[in-house]
């Protein structure tokens, strides 16, 4: 492409806030892909308006992470200037839409853990990560709550929604474990009160999904070996051509605004 | 003779007047004022600084906002006023006005009700119907036609309607 990519100095604090913001603009971005494909046109709204809360949440997190930094990068450039080893978002989110279900069920297993996530950043001793978290907390209990009452529907609905949902729940099962991962440079914020330590979290999610999944008359799948990589750059084949979609036109046209 | 103090006052309260004027793109009924997503208006000598609280992180509606800010300020006599964002606290349904929950229903948007979960399953809320007054009404859609509204549909009149969202 035309334009060189960006460079970023990975502080602890910028590298937490870019993975923070990678998560929401590339699950965002994914759920913008059903704008105008959705199932029924209430669905087609709805997905596109958590696309917006999350695309709104990644943009302040951008913000701020671009801030810590110090240097020119801004949230435009961190978005739209750096190549796929450069994203550190989970790789569950960059998995492909597939069908309703497939869609529903990733949106469910991180909504959950968002939802957690972002309460728990609320008393951040970081001003501005706490400031966010607030205000994204209130918009993950919707996520949420619209993600738990779909999977009932499908889950608890035909013969043909019940097996997507279920062979959803096991294709992206492997995905969730790199949610409650930490390392050494996250570790150290943790230990400053700044950074959410995602590990106690798990207890409270598992219970989350496992009453959701039984109400719905799912099981979750058995094997705990668990798939990880995104936070280090080390991403799927899908998240080179979501990106090459989401940057063509700033690659293109380089520094183009409105 | 005028005090300095109440020139100022005098001034403040002008600025926040013309801020205040600005409403809702999407929701044209109430100003920003009504809604809470005005905060403050410090004015420093001849430079007029307002800070707003955005309702959703992705509302589209924020950027137009700020622009009809500056604008409004501009026309009320304040060159190159600055409008500054305020994350925290983050804004709530709780900061719109008694006059403008008024202002929706009459509208056609049910106001938003405070006691309302945003985690209970399946729709625990009560929710009126803003034309018949019913509350014999039903969730169409959690995410309506704009970030902050829920689609309803009223079994008795029939109707459907927008909700504001408890937030």
């Amino acid at each position: 492409m035309a334009t060189a990519n960006i460079e970023v100095s990975e502080t602890p604090l910028v590298l937490y806030a870019l993975r923070r913001a990678d998560d929401a603009l590339i699950l965002g971005h994914r759920l913008s892909e059903w704008c105008g494909h959705a199932p029924m046109l209430e669905e087609d709204m709805a997905l596109s308006n958590i696309a917006l809360d999350l695309i709104g949440q990644a943009r302040e997190l951008y913000s701020y992470a671009a801030k810590a930094e110090g240097g020119d990068n801004d949230e435009d450039k961190l978005a739209y200037l750096r190549d796929v080893r450069q994203y550190r978002n989970l790789l569950l989110v960059e998995q492909p839409n597939g069908d309703f279900a497939q869609t529903l069920v990733r949106q469910f297993f991180y909504s959950a853990f968002a939802d957690l996530y972002w309460r728990a950043m609320m008393t951040s001793r970081d001003t501005t990560l706490a400031a966010i978290a607030a205000k994204s907390e209130k918009e993950s209990a919707y996520h949420l709550r619209h993600a738990s009452e779909w999977l009932i529907r499908l889950g608890d609905g035909t013969d043909e929604s019940h097996a997507r949902a279920q062979a959803a729940i096991d294709h992206l099962w492997a995905f969730t474990g790199e949610m409650f991962a930490v390392d050494d440079g996250a570790r150290g914020l943790i230990h400053a009160g700044i950074a959410v330590d995602p590990g106690p979290l798990r207890g409270r999610w598992l219970q989350t999904i496992t009453d959701v999944v039984s109400e719905a008359t799912l099981v979750l799948p058995q094997n705990d070996w668990m798939q990880q990589g995104g936070r280090a750059g080390r991403h799927s084949e899908h998240l080179g051509h979501l990106l090459s979609e989401l940057q063509s036109i700033q690659r293109t046209f380089p520094g183009l605004t409105w | 003779m005028v005090s300095v103090l109440e020139r100022d006052s005098e001034l403040r309260r002008r600025a926040w007047d013309a801020a205040a004027s600005v409403v809702d793109p999407e929701i044209p009924v109430l100003t920003i004022a009504d809604l809470g997503v005005l905060r403050d208006v410090v004015v420093d000598g001849d430079h007029v600084e307002v800070a707003i609280t955005p309702t959703y992180s992705g509302c589209p509606a924020m950027n137009m906002i700020a622009l009809e800010i500056e604008i409004a300020l501009e026309r009320a006599g304040f060159h190159h006023p600055t409008v500054r964002t305020v994350l925290s606290p983050a804004w709530t349904t709780d900061w719109m006005s008694e006059e403008g929950r008024q202002k929706l229903r009459a509208y056609g948007i049910a106001p938003p009700q405070a006691a309302s979960s945003r985690r209970a399953l399946f729709g625990a809320q009560a929710v009126a119907c803003p034309q018949c007054g019913s509350e014999n009404t039903e969730l169409l859609s959690e995410f309506g036609s704009t970030s902050c509204k829920a689609l309803w549909r009223c079994r008795s009149c029939r109707e459907p309607f927008d909700y504001f969202k408890c937030h």
